[in-house]
């Protein structure tokens, strides 16, 4: 297999870090209890929360030229309600006449609603320290924490949003770039692994109603609440893919497709992750 | 200005229980930027924590503490509705108060 | 211009002009420690030197003083939980040091009367090193430690 091969050229030296430590089953196991004993004593106080109290404040707030509050965007639900929003997302907008993820439809609220060009209500999708905040990170943060406890349901009974789905799908197993990866590559096998990390399965349910519904998360190494749009930015990045586009058709689509499968399970985000 | 903490302050037993966010940089003032430049250190120095007015905790930080600091401890009494407030001081003298109700 | 100036400082408080401006990001921000945050404590950079700083001598290990919910490994450096329990009568401060950290001490708690002596945070760690529970108790110090194994390290300091 080619690309598993090229893979572990990229990840060499962490491939073999990870086999040296997982010379044994008996290190292996012990590892991994340790890793995740780690992860369950961070649970407890999660920064992304920070995020969460900061989206709160600036949903209700008049914003932009057009001194608009996000009362007025409806997110799918009817104007300004959250309650179980991100968990029916993506969906198709008459309105825009488009298929929307979350960050994308309060991008449009933005720019349609409050006034704002696109360039502004974009210009920092992602944060970078409180000098280089992102309101939209917090707002993300805000909606999605919304649906914690709610049952993900994203309907693919509208043909606008099948097709986003299947070529959502399509995308996933397409290999290009200098490595011929695909996301497939990295995350169609089990037990595939960088580090102590698992590679999620994300074509199977379970593999990606785990990932799905984590996210928004704060991610530990960087100090930061991240958004789905950033998990895939930075999965083209590994891929090395050209920079996806922040809410082009290309991310909706994958969102769809990830979206859809993890249907059934319970949304707990925002997560915490390395 | 920096931003709210977020205070959880619950009674448990005879106990307040009392967990605390923050939102800092916490910069270590090791680390350099993309332009090899050092990130000066910044960071928050001293935390005082009163219910009603009695302080029940002090606590005086280094750079070490993780950026966004999270803390949490007990205290013993405390009533439903009760004020917990907390004062971070950083380096720059910037600072911040927040008040939770214990629940 | 000086007329200006003088106008600025009048209208809104030379203090106020001044935060404004370092708000702005023209002028650095006054370096100035927060009253009670002991710097000769701080400053340290071994645990005989922080222990000293302190006054804590030679402390005894006791097995009064506890950790809970600290990882033996952490995957990233950046952020560590760590807690601390002490069972030790009248406990009056928990001091957490982190051996091979450039400062060795990352967080001093004192606690009154009527305050449990259980404390948990988060801090970074350069490398895999000892850390240190240190807990003043009836006027005498007491330790434990533990080694936390860092896969990646998350500070540059
Ligand atoms: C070179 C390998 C690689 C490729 C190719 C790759 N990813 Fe990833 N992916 C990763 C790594 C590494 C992580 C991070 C694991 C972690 O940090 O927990 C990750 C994480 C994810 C996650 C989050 C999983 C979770 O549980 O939080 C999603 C979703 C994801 N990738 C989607 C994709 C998509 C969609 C593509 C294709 C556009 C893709 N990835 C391509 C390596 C890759």
């Amino acid at each position: 297999m080619p690309s598993i091969h090229s893979l572990r050229l990229i990840v060499g030296v962490a491939a073999i870090a990870a086999a040296t430590l997982a010379g044994s089953a008996f290190a292996q196991t012990t590892l991994e209890n340790a890793s995740a004993k780690y992860r369950q004593d961070l649970a407890d106080g999660n920064p992304a929360d920070l995020w969460v109290a900061r989206g709160q404040e600036m949903w209700k707030e008049p914003r932009g030229p057009r001194k608009v509050s996000f009362e007025s965007c409806d997110l799918g639900l009817g104007p300004g309600v959250v309650k179980g929003a991100y968990a029916q997302l993506p969906r198709w907008f008459a309105d825009a006449g488009r298929v929307m993820d979350l960050e994308t439809r309060l991008v449009w609220c933005m720019v349609n609603q409050q006034g704002y060009t696109h360039a502004d209500a974009t210009k920092q999708t992602f944060g970078n320290g409180s000098r280089h905040r992102s309101d939209l990170e917090a707002l993300t943060a805000y909606v999605a924490k919304q649906s914690d406890g709610v049952k993900m349901n994203v309907s693919l009974a509208d043909p606008h949003v099948r097709e986003m789905y299947d070529v959502g799908k399509k995308a996933f197993f397409y290999r290009a770039g200098t490595h011929d990866f695909a996301c497939a590559t990295c995350h169609a096998a089990d037990d595939l692994r960088i580090r102590l990390q698992y590679l999620p399965n994300l074509t199977e349910p379970a593999g990606a109603q785990k990932a799905y519904t984590t996210w928004p998360a704060y991610r530990v190494a960087q100090g930061e609440t991240r958004t789905f749009q950033w998990r895939l930015h930075d999965c083209f990045r590994q891929q090395r893919f050209p920079d996806l586009i922040y809410g082009s058709d290309l991310s909706i689509a994958l969102t769809t497709y990830l979206a859809a499968s993890a249907n059934g399970a319970v949304y707990a985000g925002p997560g915490i992750k390395l | 200005m920096a931003d709210p903490m977020k205070i959880r302050a619950n009674l448990v037993g005879d106990s307040t229980e009392v967990k605390v966010l923050m939102s800092h940089e916490m910069d270590t003032g090791l680390v350099k930027d993309k332009d090899g430049k050092i990130i000066p250190a910044w960071w928050i120095q001293t935390v005082k924590v009163t219910h009603n007015d009695k302080v029940v905790l002090t606590a005086q930080w280094g750079t070490a503490v993780s950026k966004n600091p999270f803390m949490s401890f007990k205290f013993k009494g405390g009533a439903k509705g009760d004020k917990v407030t907390i004062t971070w001081v950083d380096n720059h003298n910037d600072s911040r108060t927040d008040t939770a109700l214990i629940a | 211009m000086d007329m200006d100036r003088r106008q600025v400082l009048k209208t809104s408080g030379g203090a106020t002009f001044l935060a404004l401006l370092a708000a702005a990001g023209w002028i650095p921000p006054a370096h100035a420690d927060a009253p009670g945050w002991n710097k000769s404590e701080f400053d340290t950079h071994t645990m005989d030197a922080t222990l000293a700083a302190l006054g804590a001598g030679k402390p005894a290990t006791s097995s009064d003083v506890a950790f809970f919910s600290t990882p033996d490994i952490a995957e990233n450096g950046a952020v560590v939980p760590i807690g601390v329990t002490s069972k030790l009568p009248n406990t009056e401060s928990i001091a957490i040091l982190v051996e091979k950290n450039p400062f060795t001490l990352a967080a001093l708690f004192d606690l009154p009367a009527g305050t449990e002596p259980t404390i948990s945070t988060r801090v970074k760690m350069r490398e895999t090193s000892n850390v240190y529970a240190l807990v003043k108790a009836g006027g005498k110090y007491f330790m434990t430690s533990k080694e936390i194994k860092v896969t990646l390290g998350g500070c540059g300091g």
